[in-house]
């Protein structure tokens, strides 16, 4: 019986909560097709692969060097291809984050298989099928993977990690030396002096909108955010007006999110943000206007004024919190 | 620079979705079509481009007859002229799409391949990739500032929190992530000038792939909440309702 390969994500050596997560859904797929997971970590030397069984491995693969440090795409789609190579492997399954949308597709076309994105959902009980959300979440796909093997990415967020005890047996791997000459080659990764949460892999979200009246007023926005230690997100309108980075945006033409938990402020609800977030597990919202579309959404809302009540929710929430 | 961008047509994000009578795709009644957003940036790189060093840009638009639309729209934001390869329908599977686009771009003795980092309709962020591996070129996605000096390239990446800084050389493949420039208008000019120039037609045969499409639904309705109240007096009920009913926190 072919396994289950998962290719894990580190940063600066410790692996990524989103990899545990795409741990967890090749346990659950593993157990329903009776056959193992396997998962591969490449990194840095000082990586550390410990415990991964906890999260559902049969068996941990590194593939750890110096020059892997930084995500290498060549190198790393090399390595998770060499050992997906020859029929061990049913499904490869990776994060639907930045590294795995770049990633996946490399290890496929290298495989020669078919991909399924950003998926919510692998069930093994009648062949390989998945959920996926497509136009941003405006609708999803039930889809039967035909073709075998196949790679996989999960949305963060979307599975939770589990407690399980397998074994993950360590075993070092060597990176095959045939690297094709067409490479890229990554020289440095910057992160800006106040690095921020990344609004896709946050559990918890407050956006802010139009509402904010000015790029300024977002400091209301970034206030709760860090008072519930989350990531700050914006509208494609504010976006497009130059006061927040792209990187924020919420919506169809920016990033699709899942946390536990979403606040929009002063933001209407246009068809593509809601898109973009409706997959919330509990959506806030804060608007002047009570016949907003946010509110169709929203599990809980307070129509009033942004600079009234954002206010007072850090506050009470900041003691909430102490308390 | 000989520059190919490859774009899609895709149903404008302000489109209500609702789903076709085979329950498995879009009906496409009513629907306005465009050119993918992610593609805008793209196409205007490659313009951006064209202008510094010369060459030509070529758009290709694997899709429908009516692509030629599509096809159109970058022709008068000012791309020399386009190939539309025809195919009624795109399989789910992105390694078909892919295989169809190398293998047109593959004859075209492309310096650079320009793809937006995905399409809002199936939101794959995969083909452009694919394209690059399956024709051994070193790649960048999700690009959002590109810099090409004598044939050699560095690219500025977004990934969570950071950006990463990517060197390659030329032939490759870059896709675009927004905020890479801002898309030009086509001028009015530009709209006439794109009636004349040169749109090729080639039929594509594409298989199935290997992912079937069993059902295309519309997501769950989020059982209707509830306005907890007006101003900052309900403040103190949304924290209680957040901590207990919900418990986020």
């Amino acid at each position: 019986m072919s396994d289950i390969l998962t290719v894990l994500e580190q940063r600066e050596g410790v692996v990524k909560r989103v990899s545990h997560e795409a741990l967890a859904a090749a346990r659950a797929l593993a157990d329903e097709l009776g056959c193992e997971v396997h998962a591969l970590v490449i990194g840095p030397p000082d990586t550390d692969v410990t415990g991964l069984g906890q999260y559902g491995a049969d068996k941990v693969m590194t593939s750890l060097d110096e020059e892997l440090t930084l995500y290498q795409a060549s190198r790393y789609a090399q390595i998770a291809a060499d050992q997906a190579m020859g029929g061990a492997y049913t499904t490869v399954i990776l994060g639907a984050t930045s590294l795995g949308k770049d990633l996946g597709p490399r290890i496929a076309a290298r495989l020669g298989c078919p991909l399924t994105s950003d998926v919510t959902s692998i069930s093994g009980v009648d062949g390989i099928v998945v959920t996926r959300p497509v136009f941003a979440g405006k609708a999803i796909y039930r889809l039967k993977i035909t073709g075998s093997p196949s790679v996989i990415t999960v949305r963060p967020n979307a599975v939770a990690p589990v407690a399980a005890s397998n074994a993950g047996v360590v075993e070092e791997v060597s990176a095959s030396d045939d690297v094709k000459p067409a490479v890229a080659r990554t020289l440095e990764v910057r992160a800006p002096d106040n690095a921020a949460l990344d609004v896709a892999e946050a559990a918890i979200v407050v956006a802010g909108g139009r509402g904010l009246k000015e790029a300024e007023h977002f400091k209301l926005v970034e206030g709760l955010a860090q008072a519930l230690g989350g990531a700050v997100g914006a509208s494609r309108a504010v976006v497009d007006a130059g006061w927040r980075p792209h990187s924020e945006q919420v919506g169809q033409t920016g990033k699709t999110v899942s946390p536990n938990l979403y606040i929009a402020l002063g933001i209407s609800g246009a068809i593509q943000h809601l898109a973009g977030m409706r997959t919330a597990k509990v959506i806030v919202a804060i608007n002047k206007d009570p016949d907003a579309p946010i509110f169709k959404v929203a599990d809980y809302g307070i129509v009033g004024d942004v600079f009234e009540v954002v206010p007072r929710l850090t506050e009470a929430i900041v003691k909430a919190r102490e308390g | 620079m000989k520059i190919a961008v490859c774009i899609k047509r895709v149903p404008d994000t302000e489109t209500r979705i609702k789903i076709a009578a085979d329950g498995k795709s879009i009906d496409e009644s009513g629907v306005k079509f465009v050119l993918n957003p992610f593609d805008e940036y793209a196409v205007e790189e490659a313009l951006k481009l064209k202008e510094q060093s010369n060459g030509e840009v070529v758009a290709i638009c694997l899709g429908p007859e009516a692509a030629q639309e599509t096809l159109r729209t970058a022709l008068a934001m000012g791309v020399d002229r386009g190939i539309l390869l025809k195919a009624e329908r795109l399989p789910r599977d992105p390694l078909v799409v892919a295989r169809a686009l190398a293998a047109e771009l593959e004859q075209g003795g492309y310096d650079l391949a320009l793809f937006g980092k995905l399409a809002v309709d199936d939101y794959d962020q995969a083909v452009g990739t694919i394209v690059a591996e399956l024709l051994a070129l070193p790649s960048v996605s999700a690009v959002t500032r590109l810099e090409i000096t004598d044939g050699h390239a560095t690219a500025q990446r977004e990934v969570e929190g950071a950006v990463e800084l990517v060197e390659f050389s030329l032939p490759a493949v870059v896709t675009a992530e927004k905020g890479l420039n801002e898309p030009r208008y086509p001028a009015l000019r530009g709209i006439m000038l794109a009636k004349k120039k040169p749109l090729d037609i080639k039929e594509v045969e594409l298989d199935e792939g290997g992912i079937e499409v069993l059902e295309l639904t519309l997501p769950p309705d989020r059982k209707s909440g509830r306005i907890v109240g007006e101003g900052a007096a309900a403040v103190p009920e949304l924290v209680e309702a957040l901590r207990n009913e919900a418990k986020v926190f």
